[in-house]
């Protein structure tokens, strides 16, 4: 099958589309070289005299509600992840459009996860034309295979939030999955048996879309505190059995990996930020939850302990280990982007120097400045890297989509950044000559930290000097490359991959900076 | 002829790294049929094929059916995956698919620190791989108790693959074999691959290291180009502690005698302690026979994994008893081990002044070496050079530290 695309060679030489799902969108133009222009996005004016007097919005169902709502053929609908895999909102939501007959809507969702597989019969029944948002597990398989039928766009969290402000997606309607919620509207995350710490990744929808329905399972009296989620943007309120599966949601408690060779790589990056003079009193670093990013945090509380440094804040999602660290007195303060285990829900109800952060304050492009900027050091996966330093984060080097982009292109703008990654996984060379999908450009990627070696990005002159004469194995990324190959026995081959375009990958800005082509079996 | 069929490898959800192969042969199976189902297919699919095909050919099967599911697993485990099935067959002519050598090693010496010793069990490929960048002093490709019975074939020629294709970066490539006489096995196969040092489980009696030097004395004659390898014998039994002097003289190959604990409180019937008193006797004999002998004495594993004080503890203990090095299970214990055997900062203090008076002695063409009115002897003379030597490779004082005297 031919395909008529209109495509463009963006300014990472990679052919992406200039209008995706009959809309125009604008190749990527280099690192902060391009900029909207004219006023934000802004949701119709509404009344108070049209809502009740009461502060009583509840309706009986999401059926209801979408309907009271207005939904129609070709409409925008939002949900978030903060479910993450417990989430049962999002299904129900399709469930009732598909109920109510309406075909071809945009999901945009902050996420989705596996539990979100029911999805692909609303896509496949054309309930759903395509998502935008990211797509792992049985969604971005089916996403991989074509079968979709628009185009998805994959998104960072602050590339989220600049979409919905300069208007290049209009939500017309966003649900929010609230563990406690008051019939007003307000709602958090931290109360119920759903709880799952803050709600930031919704903040956006309720700001902007024309109808906002706030779906819970543990309705309280007015007034909801804190309000995490105002209910002065809230339509409707709709009180369900569950919202979501607990154990799935949140860990009882994180466990820190146990895998020697992650564990070694994240206690090299440590040192390295140590011994790159990065780790001293008053620093900013980011953790995540994941396995080798977590081991990160505990070596460097380590080294922090035994050197006698204090930091000022650390960013990112929050475990058991990390609010161990504000207690302890090791950070002044937490500031949480997404809470991974019960310890970090409970240290966010009760200190208040555990902050709640969103996407607006951390990673918004059109924020006037954002917190990712300003910490000293971040740590981030990758699929892949690439000799010039760019780094894959959707997809598998067979092509496959695998994971979302999350708030990992905005961590890019770190102070300094370090990609702690095994050299290959089983077979496969995680540094390869050319990244299968461009996600983050190597202009941003400062330090790859392997197993068997360390290579610093050439344009860090500092930190090459910085670490001159200390024992840590920096090698350059060439020799790295090929260590990969000569231990995994080649040169991988290319994936053949169809013509057919499947996925859009969107830079921090709006712009275009890759697409991802289908996967033939 | 009727169907014939064999397998060899891994398979299942928790596998990765390695490959599953089955072979049929017989009535009606025509040409090299080949299903591959592979994690890498995209990105080395046709290299397996070629492989496959190549092994085919130079074992001169010309009809099969081969089935392979692979998670992952590198070039020389598939050739061992296959030669092992084709061995099973009986079609292998007795000839040997070698990987080619990928790295250069140098034999390992015969003094050196052999604080750690990693045990790899010599089935599980994926173990191999990253062990050696947890830089332990040595790395044991293990064909003993890891691998279960119908495995120890397979695992033989996985091992023997394993020394030919990784890089173990400088640590002492040792293999631990079964005992005799599956062990005879063991020991053609690994011998002619460069091995350092060999592990013989469970010795009891001199004589059971004389019959491996006669084995070793015949590979060694066919195999002129490889590596005389050390032993290093481990006592597991009263009748082994009781002997443990004979048996540490039994061959100048010997550079260490190891105890295992496990087994040895078994035959004295008694359980391991944490306190360890039920073995004190087993681990101060063995220590002594070591040293009588002039080789080196190696402690026992940890088990606990998790339990990283623990083994600290143990090692502080083991150090104090008079042992040089302890076996590990898990990478993690590297480390701890490592730095518990590190001299301590008045260790270090004291090795440098004897050096430094032994150095002063030598330039001035003295015979004998004194600290003040102390006299020192050799023995000592050794002991601190070699304090100095591991608080360099610990790197606990620089190459430069005669100038900061």
């Amino acid at each position: 099958m031919k395909y008529n695309y209109k495509t463009e060679i963006n300014a990472a030489g990679r052919e992406v589309l200039v209008e995706i799902n009959g809309e125009k969108h604008i190749p990527f133009k280099g690192v902060n070289k391009h900029k909207p222009t004219g006023r934000k996005a802004a949701p119709p004016i509404r009344s108070c005299i049209d809502y009740p007097w009461d502060g009583d919005k509840r309706v009986e169902s999401i059926k209801e509600a979408l309907k009271k709502a207005g939904i129609r053929d070709g409409m925008t609908i939002s949900t978030h992840h903060h479910l993450r895999n417990g989430d049962y909102v999002a299904n129900m939501v399709f469930d009732a459009a598909a109920e109510l007959g309406v075909k071809n809507l945009r999901w945009f969702p902050s996420a989705s996860f596996p539990i979100h597989a029911p999805i692909i019969k609303h896509l496949e029944s054309g309930v759903i034309h395509h998502i935008e948002g990211s797509m792992n597990g049985p969604l971005g398989d089916f996403t991989s295979r074509g079968k979709m039928k628009g185009t998805a766009i994959l998104r960072s969290h602050g590339g989220r939030y600049q979409a919905v402000q300069d208007g290049e997606v209009h939500i017309d309607i966003a649900v929010i999955s609230a563990p406690c919620a008051d019939p007003f509207g307000n709602a958090n995350g931290l109360y119920g048996p759903a709880a799952c710490g803050l709600l930031g990744f919704a903040l956006a929808d309720s700001q902007y879309a024309d109808y906002v329905i706030v779906v819970t399972d543990n309705l309280v009296p007015f007034p909801c505190i804190p309000w995490q989620i105002q209910g002065n943007y809230v339509d409707y309120v709709v009180e369900v059995e569950s919202i979501g599966d607990p154990s799935k949601i949140v860990s009882g408690t994180t466990q820190l990996t146990k895998s020697p060779d992650r564990l070694l790589i994240a206690e090299m990056a440590a040192q390295f930020a140590l011994e790159a003079g990065i780790v001293k009193n008053g620093f900013s670093f980011q953790a995540g939850a994941g396995g080798t990013s977590l081991a990160f945090a505990v070596f460097l509380r380590d080294i922090m302990k035994k050197n006698n440094i204090k930091a000022r804040f650390v960013r990112g999602g929050s475990t058991k280990y990390l609010t161990e660290m504000l207690e302890e007195g090791l950070t002044d303060y937490i500031l949480d982007g997404q809470t991974f285990d019960l310890e970090g829900v409970r240290s966010m109800r009760e200190n208040p120097n555990h902050q709640d952060t969103s996407p607006f304050t951390s990673y918004n492009f059109h924020g006037k400045g954002n917190f990712a900027s300003m910490v000293d050091v971040v740590v981030l996966g990758a699929t892949e890297v690439d000799v010039n330093f760019n780094a894959n984060v959707v997809t598998h080097s067979d092509g496959r989509l695998l994971h979302g982009i999350g708030g990992w292109q905005n961590c890019l703008y770190g102070k300094t950044v370090i990609l702690p990654i095994p050299l290959f996984r089983d077979r496969i060379p995680v540094i390869v000559d050319e990244v299968t999908t461009l996600v983050g450009p190597g202009e941003l990627i400062d330090v790859i930290v392997t197993e068997r070696g360390i290579a610093i990005n050439p344009r860090r002159k500092d930190l090459i000097n910085a670490v001159k004469g200390t024992n840590l194995p920096i090698r350059s990324i060439e020799e790295l490359k090929e260590e990969a190959e000569k231990i995994c026995g080649g040169k991988p081959k290319k994936p053949k991959l169809g013509e057919k375009i499947v996925a859009a990958i969107k830079w921090v800005d709006g712009t275009v900076i890759d697409v991802v082509r289908q996967v033939l079996d | 002829m009727s169907i014939k069929t064999s397998e060899a490898g891994n398979k299942g959800d928790k596998i990765r790294s390695d490959c599953w192969v089955s072979l049929k042969v017989g009535d009606g199976i025509k040409g090299v049929n080949l299903n591959l189902e592979s994690k890498v297919k995209v990105l080395y699919g046709d290299s397996i094929k070629d492989l496959i095909f190549d092994m085919m050919k130079f074992f001169g099967i010309e009809d099969v059916e081969i089935e392979m599911i692979d998670t992952g697993a590198l070039p020389f485990v598939i050739m061992a995956r296959i030669e092992a099935a084709i061995k099973r067959l009986g079609l292998d002519k007795g000839k040997k698919y070698l990987p080619s050598w990928e790295y250069e090693f140098k034999r390992s010496e015969r003094d050196r620190f052999r604080r750690s010793r990693l045990y790899l069990p010599g089935d599980q490929p994926k173990f191999f791989l990253n062990a050696a960048i947890h830089k332990p002093d040595g790395l044991i490709l293990d064909l003993e108790d890891s691998v279960a019975p119908p495995a120890k074939d397979a695992a033989r020629i996985l091992v023997r693959n394993a020394l030919r294709s990784i890089d173990f970066k400088g640590a002492e490539r040792m293999v631990r074999i079964n005992q005799l006489p599956l062990g005879y096995e063991d020991l053609e196969e690994v011998i002619p691959q460069k091995v350092d040092l060999i592990l013989i489980p469970k010795v009891e009696f001199p004589e059971q290291i004389k019959e491996i030097d006669r084995k070793v004395d015949e590979i060694l004659k066919e195999n002129p180009d490889t590596f005389d390898p050390y032993y290093m014998p481990i006592i597991e039994s009263a009748a082994g502690v009781m002997n443990a002097y004979s048996i540490a003289k039994a061959s100048k190959r010997i550079v260490a005698l190891a105890i295992g604990l496990e087994d040895y409180t078994a035959d004295i019937g008694t359980q391991r302690t944490n306190e360890g008193r039920e073995s004190f006797f087993a681990r101060s004999m063995l220590v002594n026979a070591a040293k009588a002998a002039g080789i080196q004495a190696i402690d026992t594993v940890f088990s606990d994994v998790n339990d990283m004080e623990g083994l600290r503890e143990s090692v502080i203990e083991a150090k104090s008893l008079g042992f040089d090095g302890k076996g590990c299970i898990h990478p993690r214990q590297i480390r701890v081990i490592h730095e518990a055997f590190a001299p301590t900062e008045k260790e270090i203090e004291k090795a440098k002044k004897i050096v430094l008076a032994f150095e002063e002695a030598e330039r001035k063409g003295l015979g004998v070496v004194s600290l003040g009115s102390k006299m020192i002897d050799p023995p000592v003379v050794k002991r601190a050079l070699r304090t100095i030597n591991l608080a360099l490779k610990e790197g606990l004082i620089n190459e430069n530290w005669r100038d900061e005297q």
